[in-house]
């Protein structure tokens, strides 16, 4: 079954007149420059929440990215727990790992699908997108929702799980490993993706550095961070896991850490399923006193910071919110100048970004004249193209 | 316009904008297009134009950049364009009502162009995608009622 | 080594210690070394030297950056993160009344280019030599000099009007039978 979507054909699109959100200029064929306006999506939640009480801010927070809706709420906590010197139990912490692994897996298989997409394997597309339904559907029984959990709350977690939907998690993780491979194998075996990808998009470990990149973008690059394991929370330090790198920093070394990731994702969720402790759910946490705290987790994207600053009140001073996407996008002055453009697509997809930002608001404009050339459907189009040509050759 | 009616009755064409949205509307809006839900049964594609769309899926507060954007997005579409307002942030801004950078909620953004929009409401946060295709089949639905000569409700003919 | 002024009860100790005191006298103030959690205010003319001195630092990383209004100025707080020791160290610089300026980092660490803008836009805190000081995240009618995450700032109550919608100049209205 093929993906029909009518690109809009020829080279001026009516609408990208201005700056939406990327612009890339180039010359010829090559990129020579990227720029960023986030205005788009700015919706004034770091203010919203200094008018909301502690425990309603998780709400807030779990909406500020869909993809990234577990772990958001969770370095939030996680920063107000810190204030308040919060002994979270056991059994919590377990839970939030279950849930933000999970998070992890559905998030790294919408973006295999997606970059499939992009370079015209839309069976990759639907498959991935199809064996992500199990991990939707498990998220929905046991938290009640397919995204946007609400399973956090300072002090532990709102919601239990039962032995009966725990068992259930742990086949969703069994089933899902055959169709990993799959996946893992089509990308890692194909000699067309592998001249598409390799070499494609690299972005140096010392730039990773600079601009403070995290997560695969950053391990894509040989740079062996993760906040999982070098400042443990929820239940990681408990638990038998490999912190995957790639070393070449190019679009497919990324797509290999996600792969791989979720692998590993799979093996933590069912270690939580075996080792979950009883107990109580829920520190029961009745004020916050003054103080300043930081929360961090690894979101699928990279790091997710938070940052509170606490007067003694019901509700937050500051709060500060840096999802992973605000420090990886900017590394695109450094992967994509010098890329042809059919390479664009996919290169920003590497960093996997929210597909909604990128999807109607890239516009590649001409360094001179400072005209629009392609929109980004035509930039998807184009790499689609290059796939085929290259498939041809083959 | 009654060979319009007919053609619609078979496929939406569906363009998709984000005027602020979390992404979370978005990627179950793009669940439809996956096996599980599977909209192209209904012949429901999405296209990369606004010029080819039957139907404007809204997803988003509509932030004050975007206002003018999705404003134009509207005038650019061929009527008669159903806005599906997807979500509650689309539907009233959700929980965002109160922040300093909304603009209008998406259908006064719409009925300040257009006051003869024709609107659906999806509710949620974020919509089942079950609830998505009820909603898309309940407007072609309406849209078949345009099409008979008795029913000029909107005054769209 | 230069002793560093701490608040009361605190000792340098761990790694968190070890880079506080490698700052120096850059720091006027510590306020909190814990095993992983750091707090120090720093000279708000140093904020460059600093940044640069841990910049260099292996393992090194800057997180992102929070302003605060407060009573005397803007705070800008520097997270920064070490791996992996798994270490966030805040440096503190107050950007102080009425001009609301220190030094841009942006120059010698990129990953301080957009959070400058930010905290430009949102608190009005002025950044000297910053690169590329345009508006970043709110939006293109809003007004200049009014910014919200200043606590005089009602969310509801201050907002600038809204921009004017497009005139109808569109495509095609309709189309044909």
């Amino acid at each position: 079954m093929s993906h029909r979507t009518v690109i809009n054909i020829g080279p001026f699109h009516p609408l990208q007149e201005e700056a939406e959100f990327f612009q890339l200029y180039v010359e010829g064929e090559t990129v020579v420059d990227v720029d960023v306006r986030i205005s788009y999506n700015h919706r004034g939640i770091e203010k919203l929440d200094e008018s909301k009480t502690f425990d309603q801010v998780p709400f807030v927070v779990e909406r500020v990215c869909g993809i990234c809706s577990a772990s958001h709420p969770l370095a939030y906590v996680q920063a107000v727990e810190e204030i308040a010197q919060v002994k979270v139990p056991e059994r919590a912490l377990y839970l939030r790992t279950i849930v933000n692994e999970l998070e992890r897996l559905h998030s790294h298989l919408l973006w295999v699908g997606l970059a499939g997409h992009f370079l015209g394997y839309n069976t990759v597309f639907m498959w991935a997108w199809k064996y992500r339904e199990p991990v939707m559907e498990i998220l929905e029984i046991t938290t009640g929702s397919r995204v946007n959990y609400a399973n956090c709350k300072i002090g532990g977690v709102r919601r239990d799980m039962t032995a009966e939907q725990l068992q259930q998690i742990d086949r969703v993780c069994v089933d899902l490993v055959g169709p990993l491979d799959m996946l893992t194998k089509a990308v890692l075996d194909d000699p067309v993706l592998h001249a598409r990808l390799k070499k494609v998009g690299v972005l140096t470990p010392a730039d990773a550095k600079a601009y403070g990149a995290t997560g695969p973008t950053a391990r894509g690059s040989g740079v062996a961070i993760d906040v999982r394991r070098d400042d443990p929370y929820a239940a990681y330090d408990r638990l038998d896991w490999q912190v995957i790198t790639a070393p070449d920093g190019d679009v497919f070394s990324k797509a290999v850490v996600r792969l791989l990731e979720c692998f590993e994702a799979a093996k933590i969720i069912r270690q939580c399923v075996r080792d979950i402790p009883g107990g109580e759910i829920d520190a029961k946490v009745e004020a916050i006193p003054p103080g300043e705290g930081v929360g961090h987790v690894e979101a699928p994207r990279g790091e997710t910071f938070h940052y509170v600053r606490s007067d003694g009140s019901n509700r937050p001073v500051r709060h500060k919110i840096r999802a992973p996407s605000y420090n990886n996008i900017p590394t695109f002055k450094a992967s994509c100048v010098g890329l042809q453009i059919p390479d664009v697509a996919i290169t920003l997809a590497s960093v996997d970004p929210c597909y909604s930002c990128t999807e109607r608001m890239c516009v590649a404009l001409d360094a001179q004249t400072r005209k629009p050339l392609y929109d980004f459907a035509e930039l998807v189009r184009l790499s689609q193209l290059k796939t085929q040509q290259m498939r041809k050759e083959w | 316009m009654a060979l319009r009616m007919w053609a619609l009755r078979k496929s939406l064409w569906v363009y998709h904008v984000n005027v602020g949205a979390c992404n979370n509307c978005d990627i179950e809006v793009l669940e439809l297009l996956t096996p599980r839900y599977d909209i192209e049964r209904f012949g429901m594609i999405l296209v990369g134009s606004p010029r080819h769309a039957d139907v404007l899926a809204v997803t988003g507060v509509c932030t004050r950049q975007a206002m003018p954007r999705l404003q134009e997005l509207y005038l650019q579409t061929a009527k008669p364009c159903v806005v599906m307002a997807i979500g509650s942030c689309a539907l009233a801004q959700g929980i965002f009502t109160e922040a300093y950078h909304m603009g209008l909620p998406v259908d006064e953004a719409i009925r300040a162009v257009d006051p003869n929009a024709i609107i659906l409401y999806v509710p949620g946060c974020p919509p089942k995608p079950e609830a998505m295709i009820d909603a898309a089949v309940k407007g072609m639905a309406y849209l078949k009622t345009l099409g008979k000569p008795a029913a000029k409700a909107s005054g769209k003919a | 080594m230069t002793t560093v002024p701490t608040q009361e009860g605190i000792t340098l100790t761990g790694f968190v210690g070890e880079v506080i005191k490698r700052l120096g006298r850059l720091v006027v103030d510590v306020q909190q070394c814990q095993p992983r959690r750091g707090i120090v205010r720093i000279d708000p003319d140093a904020t460059v030297e600093v940044a640069r001195q841990l910049l260099a630092m292996s393992g090194s990383r800057l997180a992102t950056a929070t302003g605060i209004e407060v009573r005397d100025g803007i705070d800008i707080l520097y997270h920064w993160c070490f791996e992996p020791e798994g270490v966030v160290l805040t440096v503190k610089a107050l950007a102080a009344r009425p001009e609301l300026a220190i030094d841009s980092i942006a120059p010698v660490v990129p990953a301080a280019n957009w959070i400058e803008r930010e905290m430009h836009d949102l608190l009005g805190a002025q950044f000297r030599n910053h690169p590329d000081m345009r508006r970043l995240i709110l939006d293109d009618s809003w007004p200049q000099g009014v910014h919200p995450l200043r606590k005089d700032f009602d969310q509801v109550l201050d907002r600038p009007p809204l921009p004017s919608a497009p005139t109808d100049g569109g495509g095609p209205k309709e189309a044909g039978p």
